[in-house]
This record gives structure tokens, sequence and C-alpha cells, in this order.
């Protein structure tokens, strides 16, 4: 009712955008009708194709096409909420009156509501997330055999493969709500990947790489994908034990990326209402050390993270979490902002591209610097405690002495606690990975506790 | 009585869509006429709802509805597959267009007769949602508040949720296979905070199966739930750092069982063997643990969470021993892959959804019974932990490498519990940790319904199970090294 939205430019797409936005207006008007006070609605199709090919030959074609759609009402301040796959009109009658059966029931909630119309985004940037690949099953056939077939020629201790895989995905989002907003884009996602086995003495070992975009021109080329695979399933091969004790630790970008999902999920919103998170009440303290800064870019061009809204219809912008090591900023939606007195960040959903600035070093760089101490290429396992920040987990890796790789190590655990851990972060590489919203080089920390034999 | 799942499913799936059994054996003899070997139909309808108590009000609800039907043609050892969410001849016709595309213009082949078994279902086909009323159900979740608030005044938060799921699926396939299922599966949750002294703990306990919201009732399990979770939470609220290194680790009976679900039941899971991509492939005959292990994966237990009256292919599921006295016995295996393997399907062949391609998965995996009197096991150990709940875990079935997160355990010094130790994660070996299985105890229980166990993206409910066990060396990863 207070804000009208009109996107810069919607690309053309194979979707009709026209009609799934009359869905979701549709959704909404009816929700009025029945009485609810407030409502919000989104929906979101999706179509791709998947190929996987094991061993030179194809082993599955998959064909996708989902879409779903869900209602929220609220009855004052009552909430209720259904989703339905069926887009009917129906159907749709069926799934608002479901949302409004429970709201019937649900309690009063004094801080449910829709979020306030002002901090809803009133025109919302092209992101170019949206490049659909015109991939016939025989190109996908064709390029995961070449993949796979790198990664077997790599090495001839390379003796099974789980097999390379080509997927296409393009989707189409519209999210709308009582206050007027109507948000809608389309964006697609392709990746190509392979996994190897290499035997020796004996053992097996596996190990894989992968590379995801929005668009498929900027997709790793599959020679180099299946080389990387080989690569690193080779260097698995022969790992040893390594001694209980305490060390340095790099974790390699790829698992460094848990180090930073974990710090988002312990500054979000709901683990901290409900006073479930070690970083409670730490808003405007050194979480870091004061090297440290990290910022949320959600409208990058092309990037796998960026959205032009939040999940709410809230602007969201770049903005630092952490600046020279102190939590400048909570990662909210709407609701828990309310409950913490707080602003809304335009987090609701997640966060869209996190990055944590380098400090100039790239993998080999960090490895000198930590001289003798464990690379970790793989965590295993759900030990991490957001309550507490405790963190013990199964990992594998490499030994290193004198800044060099000297074997590969291979079951044991990693202890500290993820709040010290934060703070004994000692550097952070310029080896970004940009394969998903959270994007980091890898981490040198200062001190963990091995457990091996 | 199966009889009665057909007729239910017959008119949840096909009689809106105006489809019948003869218009589903046309489709799969179009499937068929084409170098194809196999070819099924999954239709499925389900209905979720949860309702979840916070700060002591019920505030959120959610209600879903999903049905669609997947297609499915299998040539060698190649698969197509595609689903749609609509249930209607056109929809059906090119899905199965799509998914008989991996095929190469050949053959004919006609679908066998339908061969409709009886098999007598293992729950209610009464849609468990509807047992109670919307006001029943939040009764429900106030009075498990209530009770762990009471508890303790340390309890600082409370949350309880409530998860109901009625689904109804059909499979038809050119081997003959008619087969219809009628599912319910329910699920509590209480989970609390409690704090001392600037210190924060969590506890969490649930439960559930394939009955109705009656369960609850009749057997007063929420308030269980509530008294476990509080209790949980206040023996973390003492526990020390734990220890790092190797040691004997004693494992309680029940849910600790997913040590089995990750250091055995997954790398015996057909699709990994036939691909000789498991640890245990090729392996059938030999010693894979010690004599004190027989492991079990049984799908055809009344009522479990893990259980199923006819898996998603639409075989009966059955009592598959899978390692006896510690020689590998067999493999767990779906239609597919005991094809390849030259093997009989074992009643494991499971799906998350239409939109899911089944393969081999576990159903309710566990210990058998040993001898020992779970005491005598404990005072066995001189210095090692004794862990009773756990997170859950992880493995790689490749190199066999396990991981489980113990969010409960205690210290075992010259033979007796000591104090609790923080939750810490255990690493081993699957076929080294089996090995190292050195006592079993005479108290095997199953968990209480809250399992899910994830694969190549797919969740699906499962169960675990084992009497307290003893197992020599484990690595424990706590800070105190």
């Amino acid at each position: 009712m207070t804000t009208s939205t009109v996107p810069v430019q919607s690309a053309a797409s194979q979707f009709d955008n026209s009609q799934l936005c009359e869905i979701v207006e549709t959704l909404i008007r009816i929700a009025k009708q029945k009485g609810a006070t407030d409502c919000d609605a989104g929906l979101s199709v999706e179509e791709g194709l998947s190929v996987t090919v094991r061993l030179g030959e194809v082993e599955t074609i998959e064909h996708n096409r989902d879409k779903s759609l869900g209602i929220t009402v609220y009855l004052g301040q009552r909430k209720g909420s259904a989703s339905t796959t069926d887009f009917a009109q129906q159907a749709l009658e069926e799934t608002v009156q479901a949302a409004m059966d429970i709201a019937k029931y649900t309690e009063e909630d004094r801080y449910a509501g829709l979020v306030e119309a002002k901090y809803l985004a009133k025109t919302y940037p092209d992101l170019e997330l949206y490049h659909p690949w015109a991939l016939t099953p025989d190109e996908a056939i064709d390029m995961a055999r070449q993949g796979e077939k790198a990664a077997m020629d790599y090495d001839k201790r390379i003796t099974n493969s789980e097999g390379a895989y080509v997927t296409n995905h393009s989707g189409y989002r519209v999210y709308g709500n009582s206050h007027g907003f109507l948000g809608h884009y389309a964006s697609s996602r392709h990746s190509k990947g392979c996994t190897v086995i290499a035997s020796q003495d004996e053992r097996m070992e596996r190990d894989y790489w992968y590379s995801l975009a929005r668009n498929a021109d900027q997709l790793e080329d599959f020679i180099s994908i299946g080389e990387k695979a080989g690569q690193r399933v080779i260097a698995r091969l022969g790992a040893r034990r390594i001694k209980t004790g305490k060390h340095p630790v790099v974790f390699h970008a790829e698992v460094a990326r848990g180090l930073l999902g974990h710090f988002v999920r312990a500054v979000s919103g709901g683990p901290l209402y409900r006073n479930a998170s070690f970083m409670v009440k730490k808003l405007g303290e050194q979480v870091f050390p004061q090297r440290i800064n990290i910022e949320e870019r959600p409208h990058l061009p092309g990037a796998i993270g960026s959205a032009p809204f939040d999940s709410e219809g809230v602007q969201n912008r770049k903005h630092a979490l952490v600046s020279d090591g102190v939590l400048q900023s909570y990662v909210l939606d709407s609701y828990a902002a309310r409950r913490l007195e707080l602003e809304p960040t335009g987090n609701a959903g997640g966060v869209h591209n996190l990055f944590i600035q380098d400090d100039g070093l790239d993998l080999a760089g960090l490895l000198k610097q930590m001289n003798t101490g464990l690379l970790i290429t793989e965590v295993m396992g759900q030990g991490v405690n957001i309550v507490t920040g405790d963190y013990s987990r199964g990992a594998t890796g490499f030994w290193v002495e004198n800044g060099e790789i000297q074997y590969p190590v291979e079951e044991f655990t990693l202890a500290s606690n993820l709040a010290t851990m934060y703070q004994q972060l000692v550097a952070v590489g310029n080896d970004v990975d940009t394969r998903s919203s959270l994007c980091t080089g890898s981490w040198l920390i200062e001190k963990m506790t091995v457990a091996g034999n | 009585m199966s009889e009665q799942n057909l007729i239910i499913a017959r008119q949840a799936l096909l009689t809106p869509a105006e489809l019948d059994e003869n218009k589903l054996q046309q489709v799969i003899d179009r499937i068929m006429g084409h170098d194809v070997d196999y070819a099924d139909l999954y239709f499925q309808s389900s209905r979720h709802e949860s309702w979840v108590l916070e700060d002591g009000i019920v505030k959120e609800g959610s209600h879903n509805i999903e049905q669609g039907v997947g297609v499915r043609a299998v040539s060698g050892e190649k698969t197509g597959f595609a689903y749609s969410d609509e249930i209607i001849l056109p929809a059906l016709t090119s899905a199965a267009e799509a998914a008989r595309a991996i095929a190469q213009h050949g053959q004919s082949g006609r679908m066998a007769a339908w061969q409709q078994q009886s098999v007598t279902p293992l729950y209610t086909p009464d849609d468990p949602l509807s047992v109670l009323t919307s006001e029943q159900k939040i009764a429900l979740l106030r009075e498990a508040d209530q009770e762990a608030r009471k508890q303790d005044p340390r309890v600082s938060q409370v949350i309880v949720s409530l998860a109901g799921v009625h689904e109804v699926i059909l499979v038809t396939a050119n081997d003959g296979t008619l087969s219809a299922d009628v599912r319910p599966l329910v699920r509590m949750n209480v989970s609390v905070i409690a704090e001392q002294q600037g210190r924060r703990e969590q506890g969490s306990a649930g439960g559930g199966g394939r009955v109705s919201y009656q369960y609850f009732v009749d057997e007063k399990k929420h308030l269980d739930f509530a008294r476990e979770a509080v209790r949980q939470a206040l023996v973390n609220l003492e526990a020390r750092d734990a220890p790092a290194g190797t040691m004997p680790v004693v494992l309680g009976p029940g849910w600790p069982g997913v040590l089995l679900h990750e250091a055995v039941g997954h790398g015996l899971e057909g699709d990994f063997n036939r691909k000789g991509s498991s640890v245990f492939s090729g392996r059938i005959g030999q010693q894979v643990a010690s004599k004190h292990c027989t492991v079990i994966d049984n799908g055809a237990m009344a009522s479990r969470r893990g259980s199923l009256t006819v898996d998603d292919e639409g075989v009966q599921t059955q009592e598959n021993v899978l390692i006896e006295n510690g020689i590998l016995k067999g493999y767990m295996q779906d239609k597919h892959n005991a094809t390849l393997m030259n093997m009989a399907p074992t009643g494991n062949g499971r799906r998350e959804s239409y939109a899911h391609l089944p393969m081999p998965r576990m159903t309710n995996t566990y210990l058998a019974n040993g001898d020992y009197d779970p005491q005598e096991i404990i005072a066995s150990v001189d210095k090692g932990i004794y862990a009773v709940n756990f997170g859950g875990g992880q493995v790689d079935i490749t190199s066999g490498k396990f991981v489980f997160s113990a969010s409960e355990a205690y210290m075992i010094e010259n033979g007796k519990v000591t104090y609790p130790v923080k939750g810490a994660t255990l690493i081993g070996n699957g076929p080294e940790a089996m090995k190292l299985v050195s006592m079993v105890g005479n108290d095997m229980a199953l968990d209480t319904g809250v399992g899910v166990c994830g694969k190549e993206g797919q969740s699906v409910p499962v169960g675990v199970g084992q009497p307290t066990l003893r197992v020599d060396q484990l690595t424990v990863g706590g800070t105190s090294a």
C-alpha cells in the first residue's frame, strides 16, 4: 500500500514472468479477501538438465522441472504459512485457506508481522544473474566424458571413477507482499564436476573438483577440472596418521569457507535472540584480530551469491560486518531485528556474497608463514556447537615442515573454540574461492588441538 | 490388507487425473518400445504440517502439499529420468519421452502382467495428522514446554516442535509390479538451553515413528522428551574439556548405533559395491568386524521410523543380515544394482520423493545383542570415554574414514564413570574400528525415532540401534591434549 516497485530492467527469459507475477498477486488478493491483516507470498520455478557419465558410459540423464509457492498470512499478531506445488486456481484458494486455518490457532506474538514498508527496495538492479545454457544431453555427455578421461589419464594409480557430471539450471523467483511490493528476477546456475578414485597398497582414496557459475562461459574447462581431480586424489595416497598435539593449522579456502559460515550462523538473528550463540552481545566488540575486515556485497553482477533484494523484499546493500576486527553488524531479518531492537540488515534468507579481506599471500606464502603445522583440505562431521562455539571435527590434509608439504595425513580430529579460532586468525590468503556466497581465501590459525594416535 | 492401500492410492493419485492401470500400462509399453530393460512410474502425494512453540507461545505453523510422478527408464547401466508435478496423462507421456531418450531404437519389449503382492502393512493407513484437533496439538506443545521449564530454574529457552506427514505412493513397473503404500510419519522434538553463571549449554530430545499423533498422547512421550532435553543440558553445564587422543570408547545403547550406520552401513549399500568404490567392495564372506558383531538392516519392523511396508520400487521389505559374527554376508540392494550384480533386491530401494531417483538406502540398522552386562563393559575400561548421545555422523565410504559427534559423554577412570566431558567428534576407519569391538552388551535398544540420513542430496527417515559396546581404540577429538 505504501510502495510500488518497478524493476529497473527485467531481462526476457524462458519463463512467463507476467503469469508468475499474477499468481503471486492473486494469492495476496485471496488472502486479503479472506480477512488476512497482512500477507506475503513467494514462488519459484526451475528447469534443468543433469547428466552423469561414469567410466566413459552414460549413467543418468535427468530432466528437472520444479515449481513451488508459499504464503504467510497474519491475523493481527498471529501467523500461519502454507505451500504447494500446484499452481491451479483452486489450489491457490486451498493453500491460502490452509494458512488462514493455522493462523487461527497460533498465538499472538507481538514481534510478528511483515517488514516495515520503509525498508523495502524501491527499485532494484538487474544483476545479470540469468544466462541460460542451451545444452543438449549429447553435448553434456561429450563434455563429461572428456573431463572424466582427463582425470583417469592423469595417473595410472587412478583406477576407478564415481563419474563426471554437467548440470544446467535456470529459474525464476517472484516475491510480493501486502505493502504492495512485487519483485521478480530470473537466474541461472551451471556446474561441471568430476570424482575419481585412486588406489595404492590395497587402500583407496577419492577426491573431486568442480566448477560452478551463473554463466556457462565462466565455467572452468572440463579437462582442467579432470586434471585437478586427478592431482588431488593422487596427493592423498600414502596418508599417515599423526601424533596427538597442538599445532598451527592452515584451512584451505574450500574449508575456510565453512569457518566463515559458522561465523555467519553465530551472528544471525535466530541464534542471537534465543541467546543460543557464542556471539550474543558481541556487537561493537573485537571478535577478530584488528587486521580483519568482512563485507557483504549483495549486488555484484553475475556472482553466485547475488540477489537484488532479500527474501522479504528488503533493500540490501554493500555493508561491513566486521571492520578492523570489530563486529559492526549482525545478520538480521525483520523479525529478529524487532526482537533485538535493531534495524533489518537485508539478510532475510541469508547473506549474499560475503568477502573477508586477504593479506596478500597465496597458499604457498601462508604455508611459509606457518612453517610447521597442518594444511587441512577436508573436514567431516557435525561437531560445531554454535551455542558454546565448541569445535571438534574429523579432518584430512597434509603435514607441513619448513613451509613445504611433506606428506598426506588422515584420521585425526581438530578441536578448539570458534571464538578463540577467530581471535587467532593470523592471516587470510588471496586464493579466494568464489564458488559460493561465502568468498574467502585460506586461513592460518595460530593453534588447535589435534587428536591422532 | 494391501488391497486397501491400493484402493486408497488409486483414489488419491489416479482417479482425479482419470488415469487407470490400462493407461499406465500403455505409457510403460511405449517406453519399452525401445532398447529399455526396465521402466517404472512412481506416483506420490504427501501432506505435511508442522507447529513450533517458542517463548512459551505457539508461534508458527505450516502446511504443505506436494504431489507428482517420476518416470524412469533403465537400459543396462544407463538411467533416464524425468518427473512432473502434474499428475495428468500429457505430463506423464512427455516425462516418459524424456526418460526413454537414453535408449536407442531397438527391439521392443512388452510389460509383464500385473502381479499384485499380498503384503501386510506395518502401520496404520489412517491420516496421522487428523487424529488430533489443532487445539489438542497446541496443548501437546504447551505441556512439553511447561514440563521442561518446571524441571529446573536454569532452563532459559524451550523450543518444541511437532511435525507430521501423510504420504500415499503407487509404483508400477514393466516387471509387473503394481504396489501401493500409505505412510504416516510423525515426530516431536524438544530443545532447551540452560544457563548458569554466564555459561550456556543445550540439550535436545525427541522421537516418533510411523504412527499417528495419538502415540505422544497415549504414552506421554512429549513429557519424556522435555525431561530428557533438560537433563542433557544440565549435564553439559557441568562438562569439562574432553580428552584428545586414541583410547577405549564405550558407547551406550540406542541412538549411538549411528556408529553402525556410518562405520559399516553406507559402505554396504549396493550401488557403491557395484561400482567398487566402497572399502567393503568384493569382501563378501570375509571377516570385516570382530566375531561379536552381527549387523542387521530391517525395514519390516512395525511402526518404526525407518520401516516401509514396501520400498519405493514396490519390493516388500525384510530383515537383511549384513554381517554375521563378523563375516560380511550381503549388501543392501535396489532393483537396478541387484540386477547388475546378479543378486536379489532386498527391499532397500528408496527415494526422497517422485522428483528423485531411487537408490539403495538403509532402513532400521542395528547390532544384535551380545552377552555382556553393560556395567561389566564400563568396568573393563581403565581410562576412556563413555558416550551416550550423539549429534550425527559422516563417512567417506571409499577410504572407510567415519566420524560421529558426541553430545553427551563421560570420562571412565579405573572402571568407573567419573565426570561429564564436552561434546567431541570421534573418528575411525570402518572395518578397523569394527574389528576392535571387543565387548557387546545384552541391552539392545533402538533409537526413539529421530534419524534422517542424507545421501547424494536425498534425505530419508531411518532408524538405528545397538546394545552397549566397547571399541578398544577410537580417536577422541577433545581439546585437552
